[in-house]
C-alpha cells in the first residue's frame, strides 16, 4: 500500500457550491408543483359531474327544474334516495332502483363469472392441448374481437328470438359471455407457468382436471379477481343489448332504467331522483373495485412465481 | 429395486436427429450419469425414460417391462427437474404429498412417507412453508423428498444442482450420492458438469451429439478415453492435443519438429507415417530441462493455491497447458513429456490407438 500522495489535502474540508446547490432545490420545487398542479387539475375535471350529481340529489325537483346549479348539499337527502329506492322516478312511470339494482347485479355477475369460466377453460385448451387446429381455433378466438357485441347485435337478437329467449335471464346473459379479450389475457397467463409444472404433474399422475384444478386455478386466482372487477364493470355498464332484449320492467337494469327515466320533450324531469338513482347506480362498480383492489393492483402487476 | 435397459433409442424433432440409436444397461441400485455438452441430447433421452417424450424408434424397458408406450405415472419414475418444479402455491408438505394423494394412497399412510422422507432429508421443520420461503439448498431438498416418498424403481435427476451455487452444490453432490447409496435406487443422472459426473456415478454415459461416445465407470473414462472428444471433455484444465505421426515401426511418434517420443507400452497397429493426436494431460507435463525437452512461452498463469496452472505456447506455436504443484512464476518453461502417460488417437477418427 502506497500512502496518499498528500494527505493533507484529503483531509480539507470539502467546497460547497452554495449557488449549485439553491438552484437545484429551485428546480425540483417548481417541478414538484407544476407535477401536483396538473393532477390537482386532473382529479377536478374527472371529481367534479360527480360532485354535481351528489349534490343534485340532495334538493327538491323544483331547483334543478328552475335552471339553478347548486354547488352546496340541499335538505332533502333521505326521500329523495327514499323515492328512488322504493319507487323509482322520472316522468314515465320506472321500477324503483332496489329492483333494478339487484337485477343488474345478477346480469353483471352472471357475466363476469361466465366470461371467466369460458376463457379460462378455451384458455386452457389452447396452450396447454396440442391437437389438430390449435391455431386454428386461437386465431378463431382471436378474430372475434374484431366484432364487437354492436356489430353482431342483429343476428345475435334474431337467434336469442327465435330460441324463445327474448326476456329471460339465459338471452340477456349468455350472449354477452363469450369473450376473446379474457381468453387472450389467459393465455397470456398460462404461457408463463414453466413447462416444468405441466411435467412433474404428469409424473404425479395428474390428468387434465387434476391439473387444472390443482395448479392451474390457484396459481391463476390474482388473475381471476383482476379480470373479475374488469368484466364485473364491463357486465354493469351494459347497455345497448339489455335494452333490446328486456322489455318486462320488473327485470330492467339500473343503467338501462336511468336513461329511460330521462323523458324527452318538454316534460319536465325529476332530476332529484334521477341523480340519486344515479349515484345507487355508481355504488356497486366503486364498492367492487374498492373491495378487491389489493388484488386488482397484484392480478395486473405481478405473477405469482 | 430395478434394472433400465434402452434398446437402440433414436429421437428427431421433425427433421433434426437429436438421439442416433442409445443402448445402455443399467443395473439394479447402480447410478449412471450421462454427461456431456449443452445440446447433445442428455435431457431428451433423460425425458424419454421419464416418458415426457416419446422416442422415433427403440425401446424403454424397466424392470423388464416395456414401458415405451406408457405414461410417465405409470411408469414408477421419480424425477428431480432442475428447477424443481415445486408448485408454488402448495406447502412442502403437499408438495410431497401430491404424487400421492393423486395415488389415492392412505391419509396416514402419505403423513408416514412425507414425515419419513423430511426425516431423511432435515426437513421436518419446513414442512408447512411454501417454495417461496425456502433457499435454493432447501428447495433442492425438497425436489428429492418429492422423489423419494413415491419409493420408485427408478430416480431421474435432470441437472438438480446447477441453481446451486457453488459451495452447496457440492454439499448436495454428496448428499445425493449417499442418498442414493442408502436406498439404493437405480438412478440415472444428466449433468453437463464433469467434475460432477466423475464424483457422482458408478458409471458415466459420455454424450456427443446425441451419440454414447464412451460408457465406463469414471477412473477409466479418465485413464483410458474411448476418443478425442471424450479425453478433451473429461479432466480439467483439457487435455493437450498434440498432432503427430507413427514412426519408428510404429513404437514411437514424431512430432512435426521431428521429435521423436517412444511409447511406453508398445507399439501401435497402423502403417508407418500414419497421422495420429497425441494428448497429454497437463499435470502429465513434467517441467525440467534436458533432452526432448519442450521450452514453453509462458503467457498466462492461474494460481489455485497448491497448484498452478500455466498457459504457454511451444516453439511451433501450439498452444500447451500445464498443471504444477506448487507456485510457478517465470516466462519460460521448460516441459517434459512423460510417455507413460501418453495418450494415442487415430487422428482421421479421433477413437483410441491400443497397443497392438
Ligand atoms: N421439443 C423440442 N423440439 C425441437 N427440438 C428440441 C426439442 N427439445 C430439444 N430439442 C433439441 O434437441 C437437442 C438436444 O436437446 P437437449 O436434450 O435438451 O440437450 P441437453 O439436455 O443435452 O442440453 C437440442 O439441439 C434442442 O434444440
Ligand atoms: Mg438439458
Amino acid at each position: 500500500m502506497d500512502a496518499p500522495a498528500n494527505p493533507v489535502a484529503l483531509r480539507a474540508e470539502p467546497v460547497r457550491d452554495d449557488a449549485l446547490l439553491r438552484a437545484t432545490r429551485r428546480r425540483a420545487l417548481l417541478s414538484r408543483l407544476l407535477a401536483h398542479g396538473a393532477l390537482i387539475l386532473g382529479v377536478l375535471i374527472v371529481a367534479f359531474p360527480i360532485y354535481m350529481t351528489l349534490v343534485g340529489s340532495t334538493h327538491d325537483a323544483g331547483t334543478i327544474g328552475r335552471g339553478d346549479v347548486p354547488l352546496v348539499p340541499g335538505a332533502h337527502t333521505v326521500e329523495n334516495y327514499a323515492t328512488a329506492w322504493n319507487e323509482g322516478g322520472g316522468r314515465s312511470q320506472t321500477t324503483p332502483a332496489s329492483t333494478m339494482l339487484v337485477n343488474s347485479l345478477i346480469m353483471a355477475v352472471a357475466i363476469a363469472l361466465g366470461k371467466i369460466a369460458i376463457s379460462i377453460l378455451s384458455a386452457y385448451a389452447v396452450v396447454f392441448f396440442s391437437f389438430p387446429g390449435r391455431m386454428l381455433a386461437f386465431w378463431a378466438i382471436f378474430i372475434t374481437l374484431m366484432l364487437p357485441v354492436e356489430v353482431r347485435i342483429i343476428p345475435t337478437f334474431q337467434v336469442i328470438v327465435d330460441l324463445n329467449l327474448g326476456n329471460t335471464w339465459p338471452g340477456l346473459v349468455i350472449p354477452l359471455i363469450a369473450s376473446a379479450t379474457a381468453t387472450l389475457l389467459f393465455r397470456q397467463f398460462f404461457l408463463t407457468i414453466p413447462d416444468e409444472f405441466v411435467e412433474a404433474a404428469k409424473i404425479d399422475g395428474a390428468g387434465p382436471v387434476r391439473f387444472l384444478r390443482d395448479v392451474v386455478l390457484p396459481l391463476s386466482l390474482t388473475n381471476i379477481a383482476a379480470l373479475f372487477v374488469i368484466l364485473f364493470i364491463y357486465g354493469w355498464n351494459q347497455y345497448l343489448w339489455p335494452l333490446l332484449i328486456i322489455n318486462d320492467r320488473s327485470m330492467e337494469t339500473i343503467v338501462v332504467g336511468l336513461s329511460k327515466m330521462i323523458g324527452r320533450g318538454d316534460a319536465q324531469n325529476e332530476w332529484n331522483t334521477i341523480m340519486a338513482t344515479a349515484v345507487l347506480a355508481l355504488l356497486p362498480p366503486v364498492l367492487v373495485v374498492a373491495l378487491m383492489q389489493r388484488w386488482f393492483v397484484r392480478g395486473l402487476t405481478e405473477t405469482e412465481k | 429395486m430395478a434394472t433400465l435397459s434402452l434398446r437402440d433409442v433414436k429421437k428427431s424433432f421433425n427433421a433434426t436427429q437429436v438421439l442416433h440409436g442409445i443402448d445402455l444397461e443399467v443395473n439394479d441400485g447402480e447410478l449412471v450419469v450421462i454427461v456431456g455438452a449443452s445440446g447433445c441430447g442428455k435431457s431428451t433421452l433423460l425425458r424419454i425414460v421419464a416418458g415426457l417424450e416419446t422416442p422415433t424408434s427403440g425401446q424403454v424397458v424397466i424392470n423388464g417391462r416395456d414401458v415405451t408406450g406408457l405414461e410417465p405415472a405409470d411408469r414408477d419414475i421419480a424425477m428431480v427437474f432442475q428447477n424443481y418444479a415445486l408448485y408454488p402455491h402448495m406447502t412442502v408438505f403437499g408438495n410431497m404429498a401430491y404424487g400421492l394423494k393423486i395415488r389415492g394412497m392412505a391419509r396416514d399412510e402419505i403423513a408416514r412417507r412425507v414425515q419419513a422422507a423430511a426425516e431423511i432429508l432435515g426437513i421436518g421443520p419446513l414442512l408447512d412453508r411454501k417454495p417461496k420461503q425456502l433457499s435454493g439448498g432447501q428447495r433442492q431438498r425438497v425436489a428429492m423428498g418429492r422423489a423419494i416418498v413415491r419409493e420408485p424403481a427408478l430416480f431421474l435427476f435432470d441437472e438438480p444442482l446447477s441453481n446451486l451455487d457453488a459451495k452447496l452444490r457440492v454439499q448436495m453432490r454428496a448428499e445425493i450420492r449417499r442418498l442414493q447409496r442408502r436406498l439404493g435406487v437405480t438412478s440415472l443422472f444428466v449433468t453437463h458438469d464433469q467434475v460432477e459426473a466423475m464424483t457422482l456415478g458408478d458409471r458415466l454415459v459420455v454424450m456427443n451429439a446425441g451419440r454414447p461416445a464412451q460408457v465406463a465407470p469414471p477412473m477409466e473414462i479418465f485413464s483410458r478415453p474411448a476418443d478425442t472428444y471424450v479425453a478433451g471433455f473429461i479432466g480439467s484444465p483439457a487435455m493437450n492435443f498434440i498432432p503427430a505421426s507413427l514412426d519408428q515401426g510404429n513404437g514411437s511418434a514424431r512430432l512435426p519438429d521431428g521429435t521423436l517420443i517412444p511409447f511406453a507400452d508398445g507399439p501401435r497397429p497402423g502403417t508407418a507415417g500414419t497421422p495420429i493426436t497425441l494428448g497429454l494431460r497437463p499435470e502429465h507435463l513434467e517441467p525440467g530441462d534436458g533432452p526432448g525437452s519442450i521450452p514453453l512461452a509462458v503467457e498466462l498463469i492461474e494460481p489455485l493455491g497448491s497448484e498452478t496452472v500455466v498457459h504457454g505456447r511451444t516453439p511451433a506455436g501450439m498452444a500447451v497447458t500445464a498443471r504444477l504443484n506448487g507456485a510457478f512464476s517465470g516466462e519460460r518453461l521448460p516441459v517434459r513429456i512423460a510417455p507413460a502417460h501418453l495418450h494415442v488417437f487415430d487422428a482421421d477418427t479421433g477413437r483410441r490407438l491400443d497397443p497392438a
